[in-house]
């Protein structure tokens, strides 16, 4: 068959593309050889335009032990203790096909984690759809929301934090952003890279099918009118065997028989040879008439681009094939050996006694392209919005407005679709800052969140890049672990627009810079570009999620109210910054303006005094102030709790629209048993923190006197109604 | 006492149910669904989660399995048996519970605390319990909305073969608090000899104070007694 410019086209490569493949080659490719290269040079698996800007951020640390590049990224949390933890995209299938899209997305990220040795302890996820009143998004968040669910429940791990936007900037390209985070011992990681000549590859887990041809170069393009079309092209889950494939492979990695493992996600067989190759510096040797085929007559095309779930490609030490075969048998699993590694550096396709590809390893991996695309800066929008200027609210009527608008009600129709006990460690649940998970049989726990703020990035990504970094560690301060390092997934649209490669740039310059400040490596990550539909481009979204090292668990805390008489104190200052604020946008549209100022000293030095008063024992509950303000946060910390603040007037600010609903960074809620405010006043004083008491708890009533007085069941009725109508 | 934990392809809440069995002084073993041999056991216990991925129809093959044989005789020599969850809908496909468990009213999957109420403690697997407590108890499932026979609910409600219903916090037993919709509330059922119970709510999630409460624990030490 002839290569021509269609065929080239079809396969998601332009044509400097495929000149670059026969100068490669030296010959022009086979049609195989072809599909293998767009599986490789695609967006997804080759990062080839976000590569350069990755390079800056920093992922090194004194806990990491595996930084990017790797299944997923490890850090040491003491002891012999490890955890491996990863984000990862399901944007393009997950639109076109919700449930499963949503279900393989949490499936992948799990076999990321388990692929290097840790059991997986806990699930995460990210997901953004389009305004509540589009078309489409009512079915698309069922479909996820389940998915992500079924998938989870059945394996086993609780899903444990989440978070969920609306906004109509994702009515035609949703975001499901999953993260997995697993436990190891710090001695039995298990890696990708190949080592050895003549050792066994070995095929395990599920049959190959037609299913998720393609997928990864479908997860590299915008959509436009015929997405639907793609359809074909989003995998099928199978937790019930993902689940098998876990046991067995953790049973296998007990002993010493794996050289390395890798799973079989984007682009399937031909990724997972070839970066286990490549990593190695070898080549290797397939016979794929050895795949085992859900189909009969499927062609080597197909096998090598079928990106089939819940496989793994492992390479096996000589002599233990039959003992490793036996415990694959055990949970009734395929283990075929399929190939060999070789000194040839090629990767050698054999099928029916000819070899039907035949393509140098660098050719696929380090050769493949890289762009350092043309950007541009964002500029900090100027502040237009002057509050003196708008139709005046009352305060009662824009708290309720916000606490029942879909962004901020309360998420427990989501959560409660979830298993989150399962595994008996999960400490906290959903629904605080941060979840808290236990290491099995150990006093200490981690803590886990994810976060984004598109608004923020979209109106300045530098700004908005530091700022989810800030708002991720904040989260884990306030339940009282010490953050440790993230893992992040770059959402963004269309990289050959300049604006839009500048919202990644510049996104990524202020991540490293809150990163570096606040010493919060990246230790893994995913990034999916083309997030867009018909050359609309979705807002900048990265998403971080954090991990945070608790070594007491009963050094914890949460956000809900604990004492009558307590008082409230707010760390970090208030400066009345009201653009980019959920009050503008919920109240009157208003999304102009520049986003809240990062401090990163007063971040850190905040956030350390708040640790250091919760290791002490000395705050009963800490939330911190994010969007929608101080008084969307006070009243949260209001919820479950039984009591309400009575809320003193403000000093300072003469505005006391700005004072509740200002989104200043860099602040905490702490509840305080009066015996120990001197003590607390002491230490956040020679720290040099801005610090002041704000309220008292009392029962039943959320009040400034004056201004407002809501019971605490209406607040939690407005924030629990908006799911119920919808 | 000797307990058993039968392992099936998809369970996933047998390290759970393990770590609270040892917790609570029982000599546990874990039996894999292939063995032919049930080791000698007091109490055997069958895991939740999703045994075969839930095909077919949950609990449907692993009531066909090779341990399940042995487990059925055991059962009818009166050895003790405990169906969480999936475990229940194994023994109602065994035959050895009446009734089958359908998908939930709302038809999603409820992964929630809730109450249940025990309202008959006069045996083996309860009687740590006052009559009347209310439990705070976990829920995770597809299928919990248990469903029988006029004769065969009458026959539960009469001889006080229903341990636990599902209540508010108050212990109000009505069907806003069920949050499944199971017939009469019903949480959890027993044969008429009381040794083989089956129950939807997971009491190994609750025997910890620190992830939890200790509401589970006393189904387990009521056995030591």
């Amino acid at each position: 068959m002839t290569i021509t410019n269609s065929i080239v086209e079809k396969h998601g490569l332009k044509s400097e593309e495929y000149s670059k493949i026969k100068e490669l080659l030296n010959r022009e490719p086979n049609l195989l050889e072809l599909g293998v290269f767009s599986a490789m040079w695609n967006e997804h698996c080759s990062y080839k335009s976000s590569r350069v800007h990755l390079k800056n951020l920093p992922t090194k640390g004194k806990h990491v032990i595996q930084g990017p590049g790797e299944n997923a990224g490890v850090i040491d949390i003491g002891d012999d203790d490890a955890i491996i933890f990863k984000i990862e995209s399901h944007n393009h299938p997950s639109y076109i096909e919700p449930y499963q899209g949503a279900a393989t997305g949490v499936g992948g990220i799990l076999r990321d984690v388990f692929t290097m040795g840790a059991r997986p302890i806990a699930l995460l996820n990210s997901i953004h759809f389009g305004s509540p009143d589009h078309p489409k998004t009512k079915s698309l968040l069922n479909g996820v929301v389940s998915g992500i669910g079924g998938y989870g429940n059945c394996i086993g791990i609780p899903t444990v934090a989440g978070e969920i936007k609306f906004n109509s900037t994702y009515n035609e390209n949703i975001l499901v952003n999953a993260m997995a985070v697993g436990h190891a011992k710090k001695d039995k990681i298990f890696y990708s890279k190949a080592k050895g000549l003549n050792k066994s590859v070995v095929y395990v887990g599920s049959k190959t099918g037609k299913d998720g041809i393609h997928g990864a170069s479908m997860a590299s393009a915008e959509f436009d009118e015929n997405s639907e079309d793609k359809k074909p092209t989003v995998q099928v889950g199978d937790p019930f065997t993902e689940k098998l494939l876990m046991e067995a492979c953790l049973e296998l990695m007990k002993d010493d028989s794996i050289i390395s493992i890798q799973d079989m996600g984007a682009a399937g067989l031909t990724s997972s040879s070839v970066e286990m190759a490549s990593k190695g510096d070898l080549g290797m040797e397939l016979q794929l008439d050895k795949i085992p085929c859900r189909e009969e007559n499927m062609t080597p095309y197909e096998m090598m681009l079928s990106e089939s779930q819940e496989r793994m490609l492992i390479i096996l030490e000589d002599g233990k094939e039959k003992d490793a075969k036996k415990i694959f048998e055990k949970w009734d699993l395929d283990f075929v050996v399929i190939g060999k590694t070789t000194s040839t550096n090629n990767l050698t396709l054999n099928f029916k006694g000819e070899t039907v590809g035949e393509i140098p390893i660098d050719a696929l991996a380090s050769k493949a392209p890289v762009y350092d695309r043309k950007w541009t800066k964002t500029k900090l929008p100027e502040k237009k919005t002057q509050i003196k200027d708008l139709k005046k609210i009352n305060i009662e009527d824009a708290l309720l407005k916000i606490l029942s608008s879909p962004n901020q009600s309360n998420k427990s129709w989501i959560t409660n679709q979830f298993d989150q006990m399962v595994m008996t460690n999960t400490v906290q649940r959903s629904g605080s800052d941060a979840a808290i998970i236990r290491i099995h049989k150990k006093e200490k726990a981690i803590a886990v969140t994810v976060d984004s703020s598109a608004n923020y990035c979209k109106a300045h990504p530098f700004t908005g890049g530091k700022q989810v970094v800030c708002e991720n560690w904040r989260n884990i301060i306030s339940v009282g672990a010490k953050p440790i390092a993230i893992t992040n997934c770059l959402n963004f649209g269309n990289p050959e627009n300049s604006k839009v490669m500048g919202q990644f740039a510049e996104c990524l310059l202020g991540i490293k810079e809150a990163c570096e400040f606040l010493d919060y490596p990246v230790v893994s990550g995913n990034v999916s570009l083309y997030n867009g539909t018909n050359k609309k481009n979705i807002h900048p979204t990265p998403v971080i999620g954090g991990i945070g090292l608790i070594s007491n668990i009963n050094d914890t805390v949460n956000q809900f109210l604990k004492k009558d008489e307590n008082i409230i104190l707010q760390v970090g200052k208030n400066f009345g910054q009201l653009s980019q604020s959920v009050f503008l946008e919920e109240v009157y549209s208003i999304t102009d303006g520049p986003p809240p100022e990062i401090n990163l000293s007063n971040e850190k030095n905040n956030g350390l005094a708040v640790l250091r008063l919760i290791n002490d024992k000395l705050v009963s509950s800490v939330h911190d102030i994010s969007s929608g303000g101080l008084l969307l946060a006070l009243a949260e910390m209001t919820f479950e709790s039984g009591y309400g603040i009575k809320i003193n007037k403000p000093k300072n600010l003469s505005n006391l629209i700005e004072y509740y609903f200002s989104e200043d960074q860099g602040r905490y809620l702490l509840e305080i048993n009066p015996i120990h405010l001197k003590k607390v006043n002491k230490i956040l004083e020679e720290n040099n923190i801005f610090s002041e008491v704000i309220g008292t708890v009392q029962k039943d009533y959320l009040e400034v006197p004056g201004e407002l007085k809501i019971n605490i069941n209406d607040l939690y009725k407005a924030n629990n109604t908006w799911y119920n109508n919808y | 006492m000797n307990s058993s934990v039968i392992v099936f392809p998809g369970s996933n809440c047998d390290r759970d149910i393990a770590v609270a069995l040892e917790k609570l002084q029982f000599k546990n073993k874990m039996v894999w669904h292939k063995d032919t041999v049930l080791p000698k056991s007091d109490l055997v216990v069958i895991p939740g989660g999703f045994s075969y991925g839930d095909y077919l129809r949950s609990g449907a093959i692993a009531a066909k399995s090779n341990i399940l044989n042995e487990v059925i005789k055991a059962a009818n020599n009166g050895c003790l048996v405990l169906g969480i969850c999936n475990g229940f809908q194994i023994l109602t496909e065994t035959g050895l519970l009446k009734g089958v468990l359908l998908k939930n009213k709302n038809l999603k999957f409820l992964g929630k605390d809730i109450c249940v109420k025990a309202i008959n403690t006069e045996n083996k697997f309860c009687n740590k319990y006052k009559n009347g407590q209310i439990l705070k108890l976990n829920i995770a499932h597809n299928e919990g909305n248990y469903f029988t026979n006029k004769e065969h609910l009458k026959e539960l409600e009469d001889k006080n073969l229903i341990p636990f219903k599902y209540c508010d916090k108050n212990g109000n037993i009505n069907e806003e608090n069920n949050p499944n919709g199971s017939l009469n509330n019903i949480a959890g059922i027993f044969n008429n000899k009381k040794n083989i119970l089956g129950m939807m709510p997971h009491p190994e999630r609750m025997v910890d104070q620190v992830i939890s409460n200790n509401d589970g624990t006393n189904l387990f030490t009521s056995l030591i007694n």
